[in-house]
C-alpha cells in the first residue's frame, strides 16, 4: 500500500527517476551491511527533493545510485527511459556527463583551477552550457572568479562547487550533505544559491542532509531509516532558506 | 614482534611495488658498483699472481746479435737482479686446412725448463725432450682458436727453411695477455700465434749458437728502472738494440693496464648516478607516505611515542627497502663481475682467474647505500618526527596554485583547463619537477653508453682500416731491403698494387718530454697508405719535416713549426733535429711519418724499405699469400682485415654484455622514477582525479591529467638525457684516452633513438600500470572524506 502512496501522488508531473525495488548490499571487511533494503520512488521533474535521515539510514547510498557512481543490487532505477541499472561503465560516464550536476560536502574543488576555471572544466566537456561567469553570477560569486581556492571560503568554495554543478544545465541536481561543513549562516547563502537554481532553471534538485530545518525548504521530504523509506510528506508551504535555521 | 613493527611490514606490503622499484634502483647501484670493483680486484690480483708465480721481467729488450759473454756486463748494471737471454724470430706458419697468412712469434726456452724470467704456463702436455729439435709449446689462444692439440704438426718457415713441428704442450705466458702480432691493434688468435722452442735447434736455425737476439731482466728492490734501461741501450747499441723498455710500456702489459683503467672510470661513473636517483626517489615515496600518514603519527605521539621514536620508525622503513637493494644488489653484482670476470679471461690470455670479492666493497657498497638513503630522506623523516601532535591531526593546509608563467604571457587561452591543471601543477613544485626530469634523463644517458661504444670502435676501424691504411696484405721483411724488390711483389698474379714503407724505431723528443715509438716512411702520393687531417682529408706529404699523430704531438706538446728531435734506434743511431710539418688524426696508436725517400736520406741509406703495403685481387688472395710465404726476405704477411674481423667476433661478446646491463640499469632508473612519480601523483591526486570522475569525466580525460604530466616530464627529459648521454660519451671516451687508441665521439642516430625508445617504454609500462589503477578510483569515498 505504502508504495502506491509514495509513488502516484503526483500523476500530473513527469518523472525523472523511477526508483523500483532497489536494494543495495556491500561487503564491509567481513560484515555485509544491508544499505538499501527495497526502495520504491519516484523523483519528478523540477522538484526540489530533500532525503533526510541519520547517518546510515542508506541516504547516500541512494544519492549515489540515482547519480551513476553506484549500482544497485537488485531493482531498477529509470532516469527517463534509461535503466541505469545496466548501463555499461562508459554510459554511466556519458551521463554523469551530460544530465546530472553534483555538489559534495567537501566542495571537491581543483586546487590549480581558479574559480572561473573549475567550473570551466566541466562546461568545456558539456552540451550547450552557460558560461561559467554567468554560473557564478548566479551563485554571487562573480567577484571572485579569478580567486583559486585556496584564498575562497568554506561557503565560497561551495558555492562555486554549485556552480560548477548547475553550469552544464544538468537535468538533476544532486547535493551530498551541501551545508555539512559549513556554519549554519553560511550554510543558508549556499542554500539559497541552491533553490535560486531550482527555480530560475527548473532543475530537479535532491538534497540529502540530516539536518531536519533544512527539510523546511523542500517540496517534497523523503525520510530514510535503515535502508527503507519510513515517510515521505509534502510541505504545504516552503520556507525560504533565510527563515531557517539550525 | 612489537606492534608498531608489524605496521611497519604491512606498510612495506602495501607499497611493495614502489618499493620494490626503489630496490630496483639501488640494485643496480650496488650491483655496477660491485661488478666494477670486484672485476678490478680480481683482474689486478690475477695479474699481480701471475706476474709473480711466473717472473715476467720487469725490462725487455731487443737487438741485432750479441755474444752471450755480454750477459756478464748487462749483469754488472747496478740494480739488475736476474737476467735471461733468448733468441727470438717472427715467422710464418702454415696450419692445416687454414689459408690465410698466420705468422707467430717464436720463443726460445732454455733447454728443458720453464725459463728463468717469463715462465710459461702449462696448460697440458709437456715441456722438449733433449735430441728432439722438432718441438714447440703453442699459445693456448691461438691452439684453440685452430683446434689444435698436444701431438698435433704444424708447418713453419725458420729463417727461409721450411720445418714441420710438433706440439708436445700448450702453454701461457705472462708476457702474452693481450696477445697481438707486431703492427696489429687487435689479438687475432687465429692468424697470429707464440710458439717456444728449445733453444739449442732455434739458435742454430738463425745462427745465434752462443748468442741472443732478445734479453729480460729483473730488478732488485728499490733500483730505478729508467737507470737500467739507460746504461742497458749503452751496452746493446753496439749490438743492434733497439732500446730497451720498462714492463709498464710492454705491449700486453700496457694494454691491460689502460683496460684496468676504463674500469676504475667505471666504477666510479655509474654508482654515483644510481645512488643519486634512488636517494631522490626514496625522498619522494617517503615524503608521501609521511604525509599520508600524518594522523597517524599524530596518534603515535599522543600516545607517547617519542619524536626519536617515530623518526627511527620511518629510518626504519627505508632501511628495510636499502637492505632488499643491497642485497639483490651484491647477489646481482656478484654474477655479473664472475660473469665480466670471465669474459676479460676470454679477451686476454688468462691462465686462471681469481675472483676477488674483497669485504670492504660489500661493506663500502652497503655503506654508501645506507648513508644516501638517510641523506636522501633525512629533511622528511625529520619534519615528521618534529610535527606537533595537535597540528598532525589537522588535514594539510591546501595546496596554493598561482596561474603558470606561460599563462601570464598570455598563452592561457589556448590551454584546456585540464592542460592548466598540468601545467600548474608541475610549476607548483619545480624542484620535485626537475628532479623526475633529471632522473629520468639520467636513465635515457646511461642507456647510449652501450650504443656509443659499439658506434666508436667501428668508427675507428672505418677510418684507421677504411681511409687511411687501405692495404689487403702487408708483407714484413726480415730485414731492411731495397726498393727493387717490389718489382717481384707487382709481378706476383692477383697483386694489383703494392707500395714499399719504411720504419724505423725511434726515441722522439721535444723540450723535456720524449716518447718512444717508431718513424713510417711512406710514399708521397700513396694509395694504401695515407694519412687524414683533422676532418679525415687526405694529406699530402711535405718534402720536409715529419707529421705526427694528432695525439703524440699534444703528448710531446709540440706544435707545427717546432723542431722535433727523432733518436733512431737502429742501425748508426742517428739523431737529428727534424721540422714538424703537421698532425694526422689517428684514432690507434701513435706515430710519426715521413716522406719514405725523406727517411732513406736520414738513415744515410739507398731506396730501402722494411716492408710492402699490397692490393690484391680478392680471388687471388690465397694465391698471393702462398707465394708471399715462399719468399725467404718475408717474415711475416699480415691481413689486417681479418684480424679486425676476429677482433669484432671476441669484443660482440663484450659490447653485448655491456649493452645489455646498460640497457637493463637504465630501463630499471626510468622505470623506478616514472612509476614512482606517477603512483605518488595518482595518491596526491587521487582525490581530485575522483571528484572529475563524478562529474562526468572519462577514465582516458581523467588519465590525461596525470599521465600527461608525466608524458611532459618525460618528453622534456628525453633531450636533455640525451644531452647528458652525450656528455656522458664525451666524459668517457676523454677518460678513455690513450697512447694506444683514443676513442671517437661518434654518436649515430641510432643510438639517440635507441636510448629515447626504452625511456619511452619504460613510461608506457608504468602508464599501463597506472592505467590499471584507475579504474579502481573510489568515486564514491571521495564523496564523503576530508582531503
Amino acid at each position: 500500500m505504502a508504495k502506491e502512496h509514495y509513488t502516484h501522488e503526483r500523476l500530473d508531473e513527469q518523472v525523472v527517476f523511477h526508483v523500483h525495488g532497489v536494494t543495495k548490499t556491500y561487503q564491509m571487511g567481513e560484515v555485509q551491511v544491508h544499505a538499501l533494503r527495497g526502495v520504491d520512488l519516484d523523483l519528478y521533474r523540477g522538484e526540489f527533493t530533500v532525503l533526510l535521515g541519520a547517518s546510515g539510514s542508506g541516504k547516500s547510498t541512494l544519492l549515489n545510485i540515482l547519480g551513476g557512481l553506484d549500482t544497485p543490487s537488485e531493482g531498477h532505477v529509470l532516469y527517463g527511459e534509461r535503466d541505469l541499472t545496466r548501463a555499461s561503465e562508459a554510459e554511466l560516464t556519458e551521463y554523469r556527463r551530460y544530465h546530472v550536476g553534483f555538489v559534495f560536502q567537501f566542495y571537491n574543488l581543483i586546487p590549480s583551477l581558479t574559480a572561473r576555471e573549475n567550473v570551466a572544466v566541466v562546461t568545456e566537456i558539456s552540451r550547450a552550457p552557460m558560461q561559467p561567469e554567468e554560473a557564478l553570477q548566479l551563485v554571487g560569486l562573480a567577484e571572485r572568479m579569478d580567486h583559486f581556492p585556496a584564498q575562497l571560503s568554506g561557503g565560497e568554495q561551495q558555492r562555486v562547487a554549485i556552480a560548477r554543478a548547475i553550469a552544464k544545465k544538468p537535468d538533476v541536481l544532486l547535493c551530498d550533505e551541501p551545508t555539512g561543513a559549513l556554519d549554519s549562516a553560511t550554510g543558508i547563502v549556499v542554500l539559497e544559491a541552491l533553490q535560486r537554481v531550482n527555480e530560475e532553471l527548473g532543475t530537479s534538485t535532491v538534497v540529502i542532509t540530516h539536518n531536519a530545518a533544512i527539510a523546511q525548504m523542500a517540496n517534497r521530504v523523503i525520510h530514510l531509516a535503515d535502508g527503507k523509506i519510513s515517510e515521505v510528506h509534502t510541505n504545504k508551504t516552503r520556507l525560504q532558506p533565510a527563515q531557517l535555521s539550525w | 614482534m612489537r606492534a608498531i613493527d608489524k605496521k611497519l611490514w604491512r606498510e612495506l606490503w602495501n607499497m611493495r611495488m614502489q618499493a620494490l622499484a626503489i630496490a630496483m634502483v639501488i640494485v643496480s647501484g650496488v650491483s655496477i658498483y660491485i661488478m666494477s670493483l670486484s672485476t678490478l680486484d680480481s683482474l689486478y690480483e690475477t695479474r699481480g699472481n701471475y706476474y709473480r708465480n711466473n717472473h715476467f721481467a720487469q725490462v725487455f729488450a731487443s737487438l741485432k746479435r750479441a755474444p752471450l759473454s755480454l750477459v756478464k756486463r748487462i749483469a754488472e748494471i747496478p740494480g739488475v737482479n736476474k737476467i735471461e737471454t733468448r733468441v727470438v724470430a717472427y715467422v710464418n706458419l702454415d696450419v692445416q686446412g687454414f689459408a690465410d697468412p698466420v705468422s707467430g712469434h717464436l720463443l726460445s726456452l732454455p733447454d728443458n725448463s720453464h725459463g728463468l724470467l717469463n715462465q710459461v704456463y702449462m696448460r697440458n702436455g709437456r715441456l722438449f725432450e733433449p735430441g728432439r729439435d722438432n718441438e714447440i709449446l703453442l699459445s693456448e689462444e691461438f691452439a684453440n682458436a685452430h683446434n689444435l692439440q698436444t701431438g698435433d704438426k704444424i708447418r713453419a718457415t725458420i729463417n727461409g727453411r721450411r720445418k714441420t713441428l710438433t706440439i708436445v704442450g700448450i702453454a701461457l705466458s705472462p708476457e702474452y695477455i693481450y696477445q697481438i702480432a707486431p703492427g696489429a691493434m687487435f689479438p687475432d688468435y687465429l692468424r697470429y700465434g707464440v710458439l717456444w722452442m728449445a733453444r739449442k735447434p732455434l739458435a742454430s736455425a738463425y745462427d745465434m749458437d752462443g748468442a741472443f737476439n732478445d734479453v729480460t731482466l729483473t730488478l732488485s728492490q728499490g733500483s730505478n728502472a729508467q737507470d737500467v734501461i739507460d746504461r742497458l741501450d749503452d751496452i746493446l747499441k753496439a749490438y743492434g738494440g733497439t732500446g730497451a723498455i720498462a714492463r709498464k710500456d710492454q705491449l700486453s702489459n700496457r694494454f691491460l693496464s689502460e683496460e684496468l683503467k676504463q674500469q676504475q672510470t667505471i666504477a666510479t661513473v655509474f654508482p654515483v648516478i644510481f645512488f643519486a636517483v634512488a636517494a631522490f626517489l626514496l625522498n619522494v615515496v617517503i615524503s608521501r607516505l609521511i604525509s599520508l600518514e600524518r594522523e597517524q603519527i599524530a596518534g603515535l605521539k599522543a600516545f607517547g611515542y617519542s619524536n626519536l621514536a617515530v623518526g627511527i620508525h620511518y629510518t626504519k622503513l627505508v632501511l628495510m627497502i636499502v637492505a632488499i637493494g643491497i642485497v639483490g644488489g651484491i647477489a646481482a653484482g656478484v654474477w655479473m663481475g664472475q660473469g665480466m670476470s670471465n669474459i676479460y679471461m676470454k679477451l686476454y690470455s688468462f691462465p686462471y682467474m681469481i675472483y676477488v670479492l674483497k669485504p670492504g666493497v660489500i661493506v663500502s657498497a652497503s655503506a654508501i647505500s645506507v648513508v644516501v638513503a638517510i641523506l636522501g630522506t633525512l629533511y622528511a623523516v625529520r619534519n615528521a618526527a618534529r610535527l606537533p601532535p595537535a597540528q598532525a591531526l589537522r588535514p594539510e593546509p591546501p595546496a596554493i596554485y598561482h596561474a603558470t608563467l606561460i599563462e601570464r604571457m598570455g598563452l592561457q587561452r589556448w590551454f584546456s583547463q585540464p592542460t592548466r591543471m598540468i601545467l600548474r601543477h608541475i610549476e607548483r613544485r619545480p624542484f620535485k619537477s626537475l628532479l623526475t626530469t633529471l632522473g629520468i634523463s639520467m636513465a635515457c644517458g646511461i642507456m647510449m653508453i652501450g650504443g656509443f661504444q659499439e658506434g666508436a670502435i667501428d668508427t675507428m676501424v672505418d677510418v684507421q682500416y677504411g681511409m687511411s691504411q687501405r692495404e689487403d696484405l702487408m708483407a714484413i721483411y726480415t730485414e731492411p731491403t731495397s726498393m727493387r724488390s717490389l718489382y717481384s711483389l707487382r709481378n706476383l698474379h692477383g697483386v694489383e698494387h703494392a707500395e714499399g714503407f719504411r720504419v724505423v724505431p725511434a726515441r722522439l723528443e721535444f723540450q723535456h718530454r720524449d716518447y718512444r715509438t717508431s718513424v713510417h716512411g711512406i710514399e708521397t702520393d700513396g694509395e694504401l697508405m695515407r694519412l687524414l687531417d683533422e676532418d679525415l682529408n687526405v694529406i699530402r706529404l711535405p718534402e720536409r719535416g715529419v707529421i705526427l699523430t694528432d695525439y703524440l704531438a699534444e703528448i710531446l706538446h709540440i706544435k707545427p713549426g717546432d723542431s722535433l728531435t727523432i733518436e733512431v734506434l737502429e742501425g748508426h743511431r742517428v739523431t737529428v733535429q727534424v721540422v714538424v710539418a703537421g698532425t694526422t688524426k689517428q684514432y690507434l696508436g701513435v706515430n710519426a711519418y715521413m716522406r719514405r725517400d725523406a727517411l732513406n736520406r736520414l738513415l744515410k741509406e739507398g731506396n730501402a724499405i722494411s716492408g710492402a703495403l699490397l692490393r690484391v685481387d680478392e680471388g687471388h688472395r690465397r694465391e698471393v699469400y702462398a707465394e708471399l710465404k715462399e719468399m725467404p726476405r718475408i717474415a711475416g704477411v699480415v691481413d689486417q682485415k681479418s684480424a679486425i674481423q676476429a677482433f669484432y667476433d671476441t669484443l660482440a661478446e663484450t659490447v653485448l654484455f655491456f649493452t645489455f646491463i646498460s640497457t637493463l640499469l637504465g630501463a630499471t632508473i626510468s622505470f623506478g622514477v616514472v612509476y614512482n612519480s606517477m603512483r605518488i601523483a595518482l595518491s596526491e591526486r587521487n582525490r581530485e582525479l575522483a571528484s572529475l570522475r563524478v562529474l562526468g569525466f572519462s577514465r582516458g580525460e581523467v588519465a590525461y591529467i596525470l599521465l600527461g604530466e608525466l608524458a611532459l616530464l618525460t618528453i622534456i627529459a628525453i633531450p636533455v638525457g640525451l644531452l647528458i648521454g652525450y656528455g656522458l660519451c664525451a666524459y668517457l671516451a676523454f677518460r678513455f684516452d690513450t697512447d694506444l687508441y683514443r676513442i671517437p665521439l661518434v654518436l649515430g642516430i641510432n643510438v639517440y633513438a635507441f636510448a629515447a625508445l626504452v625511456v619511452i617504454m619504460s613510461a608506457l609500462v608504468s602508464a599501463i600500470m597506472i592505467w590499471r589503477n584507475l579504474a579502481h578510483l573510489d568515486m564514491v569515498a571521495v564523496l564523503k572524506s576530508k582531503e
